[in-house]
């Protein structure tokens, strides 16, 4: 009874989604304010019943009730309590449910949060964000009804995969697709924008704080799923190129662009197609990415169950509305191009270059990802360019950025003075070198990529806190750092972290694969790593044999670790399950191999590989402070407390407001 | 005007490729026939072993007997999954099973195969990928089932998973022996 209501709430969501698009949009266009008002109710109402259905799809898992299809498939009785919310989102018909639901808050919080902008605006966004959900909930009922019954009931279900058992596989679907979905917020607004004519710059600003919030959330969730490869496939590696890692990334890199050439829009009206089109894209590529995961075109490890026709399905709703975008936008997007004008050496142009090398980066991945489908069509046969393209054209594409990046806080809008910014910037580029240098003096096997990343990461971090500083002796006491420049800051800083993480940990990693009897010690990266044997272990849902091993520096006992193998009840795979002492400045990552005697009762000998892993934890870390940076900008009280309306009566010329002087951050 | 509708004409163009891309998945069930090599030679190839990489496997040599050709990489997360099943259901099948390391650093494949456990009879590398290219291979893991002619009779994209083994691989399989059942 119960998974019928939750279909009949998908049903009558799909309605109300139909109501929020259609009416609201007429009545914008038509001027009749009744129309206009039916928006926030109907997004309203949508939410409930897409709340209804997850909850009670959610219900169904917890109370395991196995004559639901998806429940079976994805569950059984040894599930322990937590996995079992978290199988909701573990194939593709829950996930989509999850797609919808937080399309659902986002639009919600829209029509909470923006009760200040003009009512036909507001009417065009929410329009626009009914479409998209009518879409994906169509798409829902038609092809991958999570409700569908097993008749006759199951006693057991078969289990959710094994290597999503796993406490970070809880929160990144739900964060990734945050950020991801978050996308479409700043793609209503363009359209919204495109659609009414309102070709001023204030919906850049009102979109700036959502457009922030989702990008925080993709980067936090982008974090969270190269975490998991790394403790969980088991062997150290941080970032795949997988496609479906590829399909956050794309949007994830055009967001980066659009986030900076909002800010030039908002605070200078220059690139303002610019801006449109980085809206379009970003969500278009997040459409992309759902499409690339669930049609089967490409294969990966994170592909759900391939169907042509949820393949086709999608790409027809993809044409529609990339299509269509792309349509408005091309008979309205502003013809002549508006703003304040900037000199060559300015910080529109370095933001223009940022966003340049962020697009073509995305362009870059994009191809590569879609490359065996190419291969297919000029019939070369499917080739895959694999990590070695995108590894060397993504550093290629990155440098630019990387070694421009500190001049950004430092050049003044509309023209900069060069030498001022490399006079201010000396020390940074001094500490850089002299570091460099000594680090090839003190350690003289580090290798190129070491010593660039030590140079790179503290050229952009000492040139962002050599920024903050700035701030801190020259503005006024109170107003030194607005939220907007203190999450620029925080994110640059972010990235200065993650170039530290990734190039030294690539440079100075230790990985050995030892034999170990038990018993035995032996020595890795100067430390003591001694093998107690293998045990029995018993989880709630799997056995496993579990490995002791002590390390220690100068027998002095620093960590104790337990890395397993385990056999899940559910099915025949082996897990293996790697155990880590973190650290700031090094992880031990232990993981177990095979036993390499006959006797495998607990006293034989085995394969263990051992890792020490200088710094790898900043990579993450660098991804959190990003992700605060994009918060903290999103929180300036500026994008909320303006008075709207004074914005749309004075186009392309946004009043500078009082606290926002004329070195304002990026 | 016309400049503002290159960004559609590129859209329609990417439409075009995974609309292309849906139809020929369509017609190219990865299960069935995905590669023209199918039911033709396995092409040429020498290439070095991955524990002795003074020595190498010629096509030539592995005629005589029916083989296993497995496309897989240190890098490759898919393989990883397909890793176990390799171990516990095709292993046991007794056929000669050749492991492919692809475009790959022979230290990470001997530390991965270290790790997981090696189920493999021989491996052989492939460091720069053109054997891949020979073979046509898209994507690791792949697998080709080659007859005692030195015949492909059959491909699998992607990994196995406990129902293509027994729905496609063993059928196939059973074919080969068929003739060398009836033989002596």
């Amino acid at each position: 009874m119960l998974p019928e209501l939750g279909q009949f709430a998908l049903i009558l969501a799909l309605l109300l989604a139909g109501v929020q698009c259609a009416v609201p949009i007429f009545g914008a266009w038509r001027g009749q304010a009744t129309l206009i008002a039916l928006a926030r109710p109907a997004v309203a109402g949508q939410a409930v019943f897409v709340v209804l259905a997850f909850g009670l799809l959610t219900y169904a898992f917890v109370t395991q009730d196995f004559s639901v299809a998806y429940v079976a498939q994805n569950s059984n009785l040894a599930l322990p309590w937590y996995y079992r919310f978290s199988a909701v989102w573990g194939a593709h018909e829950g996930s989509l449910l999850l797609w919808v639901l937080i399309l659902n808050v986002w639009s919600v919080a829209v029509a909470a949060f923006s009760r200040r902008l003009p009512d036909a605006l507001m009417a065009r966004v929410l329009g626009v964000l009914g479409f998209i959900s009518f879409g994906f909930l169509l798409f829902t009922i038609l092809t991958s009804n999570p409700f569908l019954r097993h008749i006759p009931a199951l006693a057991d279900g078969n289990d959710l995969n094994p290597i999503l058992q796993d406490p970070g596989l809880i929160m990144h679907p739900p964060m990734l697709y945050t950020g991801y979905v978050g996308f479409s917020v700043a793609f209503a607004f363009a359209i919204a924008a495109l659609l009414g004519g309102e070709l001023d710059v204030a919906w850049v600003r009102w979109a700036r704080p959502w457009t922030n919030v989702a990008w925080a959330f993709l980067t936090l969730g982008i974090s969270l799923g190269s975490w998991w490869a790394y403790y969980v496939l088991g062997w150290g590696g941080w970032w795949f190129w997988d496609p479906v890692e590829n399909a956050s990334f794309m949007p994830w890199l055009v967001g980066t662009a659009l986030i900076h050439s909002q800010a030039v829009t908002e605070k200078r009206g220059s690139l303002r197609a610019w801006t449109l089109m980085l809206s379009i894209i970003a969500f278009s590529l997040s459409l992309l990415g759902t499409f690339l995961v669930r049609s089967g075109v490409l294969t990966s490890v994170h592909a759900f169950a391939s169907d042509p026709k949820r393949g086709q399905f999608i790409l027809g709703f993809l044409g529609t509305v990339v299509g269509g975008s792309l349509l408005i936008y091309a008979v309205r997007a502003p013809r002549v191009a508006g703003g304040k004008p900037f000199k060559l050496l300015s910080r529109e142009t370095l933001l223009l270059i940022n966003n340049l090398m962020f697009t073509t980066a995305a362009a870059m991945v994009l191809l590569g990802t879609l490359y065996p489908i190419v291969g297919e069509m000029l019939d070369a046969g499917r080739i895959s360019v694999g990590p070695p393209y995108f590894g060397f054209m993504f550093v290629l594409l990155m440098l630019p950025v990387v070694c421009l990046l500190p001049f950004g806080p430092f050049f003044r809008w509309a023209g900069a003075d060069w030498r001022a910014a490399i006079g201010a910037l000396k020390p940074a580029l001094i500490l850089a070198v002299v570091a460099a240098v000594a680090a090839k003096f003190i350690a003289p096997d580090t290798s190129l990529r070491g010593l660039a990343g030590v140079a790179a990461s503290l050229w952009v971090g000492t040139g962002i806190a050599l920024y903050a500083l700035k701030r801190w002796r020259e503005a006024p006491r109170g107003g030194r750092y607005t939220p907007e420049m203190l999450g620029m800051i925080l994110a640059h800083f972010g990235v200065a972290l993650f170039l530290a993480g990734v190039l030294i940990t690539e440079a100075t990693s230790v990985e050995s694969d030892l034999r170990f009897a038990p018993n035995e010690t032996k020595s890795v990266g100067g430390l003591d790593f001694k093998f107690r044997g293998v045990q029995r272990a018993q989880g709630p849902n799997y056995v496993a044999d579990e490995g002791t091993i002590e390390v220690s520096r100068n027998d002095e006992l620093i960590a104790t670790l337990h890395p397993q193998k385990r056999q899940y009840a559910g099915g025949g795979q082996i897990q293996t399950k790697s155990d880590i002492d973190p650290g700031l400045t090094r992880d031990l990552y232990v993981a177990l191999g095979e036993p390499l005697d006959e006797a495998k009762q607990g006293n034989g000998a085995w394969a263990v590989r051992v890792y020490v892993k200088p710094f790898v934890r900043w990579i993450w870390l660098g991804g959190l402070f990003m992700m605060f940076g994009g918060f903290t900008a999103a929180a300036d009280r500026r994008f909320r407390s303006l008075p709207a309306r004074d914005d749309a009566t004075a186009p392309a010329t946004p009043a500078a407001p009082p606290a926002q002087p004329a070195q304002a951050s990026a | 005007m016309i400049g503002r509708l290159i960004p559609l004409a590129v859209f329609l163009a990417l439409v075009g490729l995974l609309l292309f891309g849906i139809e020929w998945n369509k017609h190219h069930e990865m299960s069935e026939v995905p590669s023209p090599l199918v039911g033709k030679p396995a092409p040429e190839f020498t290439l070095p072993l991955l524990y002795d990489s003074t020595k190498s496997i010629a096509r030539r040599d592995l005629l005589g007997k029916p083989y296993l050709i497995n496309v897989f990489g240190s890098w490759c997360p898919t393989c990883q999954f397909e890793h176990p099943i390799l171990t516990a259901q095709i292993k046991p099948l007794g056929i000669k099973l050749i492991g492919l390391d692809w475009k790959d650093q022979p230290d990470d494949a001997k530390r991965w195969l270290a790790q997981f456990g090696n189920p493999y009879d021989a491996v052989i590398t492939d460091q720069d990928g053109h054997a891949g290219i020979d073979f046509g291979v898209y994507m690791a893991p792949e697998s080709f089932l080659v007859d005692a002619q030195g015949m492909i009779r059959y491909k699998r994209i992607g990994m196995f998973t406990p129902e293509t083994i027994k729905n496609e691989l063993l059928p196939k399989i059973a074919e080969l022996s068929k003739p060398a059942a009836v033989s002596p």
